[in-house]
């Protein structure tokens, strides 16, 4: 047994706390930002904080969640989440379904198929894009943050394959017995695909949450931004209009508390759907890339 | 007419994604035409003068659109190269840890910064990285008495952030198709090592990493399409007008050029440039992911 000679112990203690120093550096920025958010002035401004809060305070927060803009923006990233991942995963199952059918029954799906993969591989750019937004009349509307993006190729063609796994007897059982392909995607394979959805679903909100440049780039007034576009303006570009100090706040708030406070605000529903998202999405991104 | 009979509500359940297609992807398409035009916002696309091939030679006249398209490609081609190399070995060492606690923990916490956004990160590392009293300049000075380095105000230095932050984000995730590679080796083939003696490196060399080099060249190809794409959101959040000349990118260039500046024939034909090479890359490295690797996407 190579386990037990000298050498691979040696090695083994090495290798054990590279990796945990390894995996430490991941979320060490994050656990700064934190005790930032939570530490006083005085200490953040001097930089003295580490990895634990100096001088344990709650104001950034209080003053971060009593501002009108941040809270309208969290709001808008909220809306713009739910609805746009609810359409995502329509739009999907609806034309994931017709494409998970065989060549035979369904003439025409690779012609569909390749409308859609070419769409992956080759882009307008950004120019014609922006002209075609100011065109349909979507610029300045909410729905700019959630029309253009339904159609998520990637994930039609993750949904795609795992619609081919459901047995095709269920399917001919439900035709025989009168159904429509309309009735059999509702009723059979929704149910099945559940835990399918429930991946791909937390991909879109995911990627819905983190959205920033559609709000910078076809929203102009910033008090629309969803939360992503308003942190993008507040903490890069250091655009701090929307925020205003009174004497007294001024002496207990720093912008670099205040600025952490955002940041994990504008982390932590990542965070809180991390541990679901992980359970799934091993087996979710095993299911759609490796096929025999 | 019997076609249409059994396949209509294929075609009606399709409708939906197809409508948005043609909107959002395949009239943008048709858009490019603005790259062969002197684009003004006023005149349209019908009435804007034609120029012909104008734009593009523009575009290699101009010392700052050459300039980015190499920055690009440099940062482009190390990112790929550390993307591929770092997951790779992890995933190896990983695989030594036989405490099943141990290796899931590790997994949860280097999966993480792939799920956040390049604007909370931006305005992580900013703050984290900075010159003056910045997290990491503290450390480096209290453990080696360095003076302060410039992680995102000096071009140089921005450049190896930028990688090395990317490969942070990423190795993570990218580590997760090595991983099922390795999951999928047949035990039996270490239980034979074993028996005729092997130590774990000779196994390690024999067995673990000719495996996984189906999938390394899989990744590797693949990654050959973004060999134009530096990364947009990643730049924009961290660049700043000191590292300009070495870290701007074609895309973060485009933006400026067209939404800022208003160029947007010019913008156009440099992102259209960019479009058709990263294309024809795309298929070339598909091809060579199936003839090299048997690998099929669809």
């Amino acid at each position: 047994m190579y386990r037990k000679t000298v050498p691979y112990r040696i090695f083994n203690v090495f290798n054990t706390v590279f990796l945990i120093c390894a995996a430490l550096a991941c979320v060490i920025p994050l656990i700064h930002v934190l005790a930032v958010s939570f530490s006083a002035k005085s200490a953040a401004d001097g930089n003295l904080v580490g990895l634990w809060p100096v001088d344990f305070t709650t104001i950034a927060y209080e003053k971060t969640i009593n501002n009108s803009v941040f809270l309208h923006s969290l709001w808008v990233s909220v809306k713009r989440t739910v609805l746009g991942t609810a359409g995502i995963l329509a739009v999907a199952c609806l034309a994931a379904y017709p494409l998970s059918k065989e060549n035979a029954q369904f003439r025409g799906r690779s012609i569909y198929s390749w409308v859609f993969v070419f769409t992956m591989i080759f882009k307008g750019g950004l120019v014609p894009f922006y002209i075609v937004i100011q065109n349909i009349r979507l610029m300045d509307s909410f729905w700019v943050l959630v029309i253009p993006g339904l159609v998520n190729v990637w994930l039609i063609i993750l949904l795609m394959n795992f619609f081919r796994g459901v047995p095709r007897e269920l399917e001919e059982a439900a035709l025989i017995d009168g159904s429509g392909h309309f009735g059999i995607l509702w009723r059979i394979y929704l149910p099945v695909s559940l835990p399918a959805l429930a991946t791909l679903g937390l991909f879109a909100m995911v990627w819905h949450w983190n959205s920033w440049f559609d709000g910078l780039l076809y929203l102009s007034s910033k008090e629309e931004y969803p939360l992503a576009s308003f942190l993008q303006t507040v903490i890069v570009s250091r655009d701090f209009s929307s925020m205003s100090f009174s004497k007294y706040e001024f002496e207990l708030l720093s912008q670099k508390t205040i600025n952490a406070a955002q940041i994990f605000i504008g982390a932590l529903p990542v965070l809180i759907v991390y541990p679901f998202l992980q359970r799934f999405f091993v087996k979710g991104l095993v299911m759609g890339s490796v096929k025999e | 007419m019997r076609y249409l009979r059994r396949t209509w509500p294929f075609h009606l359940m399709l409708l939906p994604a197809l409508a948005l297609l043609i909107v959002f992807n395949y009239i943008p398409i048709g858009g490019i035409v603005m790259a062969f035009q002197d684009y003004k916002p006023w005149l349209h696309i019908s009435g804007s003068p034609w120029i012909g091939l104008d734009n593009f030679r523009l575009m290699f006249e101009r010392e700052d659109s050459m300039q980015v398209i190499w920055n690009t490609l440099l940062i482009a081609s190390f990112k790929i190269v550390f993307n591929l190399l770092t997951p790779f070995a992890f995933a190896i060492l990983l695989n030594e840890i036989r405490q099943k606690y141990l290796s899931r923990s590790i997994q949860t916490l280097v999966y993480l910064p792939h799920f956040l956004s390049w604007v909370i990160l931006g305005g992580i590392l900013v703050e984290f990285l900075s010159s003056d009293g910045g997290f990491v300049n503290r450390v480096l000075h209290w453990m080696f008495g360095i003076k302060p380095i410039f992680f995102l105000g000096d071009g140089n230095w921005f450049r190896f952030t930028v990688v090395v932050s990317d490969v942070w984000k990423e190795f993570g995730y990218n580590t997760i198709v090595f991983l099922a590679a390795l999951a999928g080796i047949n035990p039996s083939l270490y239980e034979a090592a074993e028996v005729d003696g092997a130590s774990r490196w000779a196994q390690t060399r024999f067995i673990t990493i000719p495996s996984l080099i189906p999938m390394a060249i899989v990744v590797g190809t693949l990654a050959l399409g973004k060999i134009l794409d530096a990364g947009f959101d990643q730049i924009f959040n961290l660049y700043n007008s000191m590292v300009m000349s070495k870290g701007d990118i074609i895309e973060t260039f485009v933006y400026r050029t067209a939404i800022v500046d208003g160029q947007f024939g010019f913008a156009t034909a440099v992102d259209t440039l960019k479009s058709l090479v990263s294309m024809i890359l795309i298929v070339i490295s598909y091809r060579l992911a199936y003839k090299l690797a048997n690998y099929r996407v669809f």
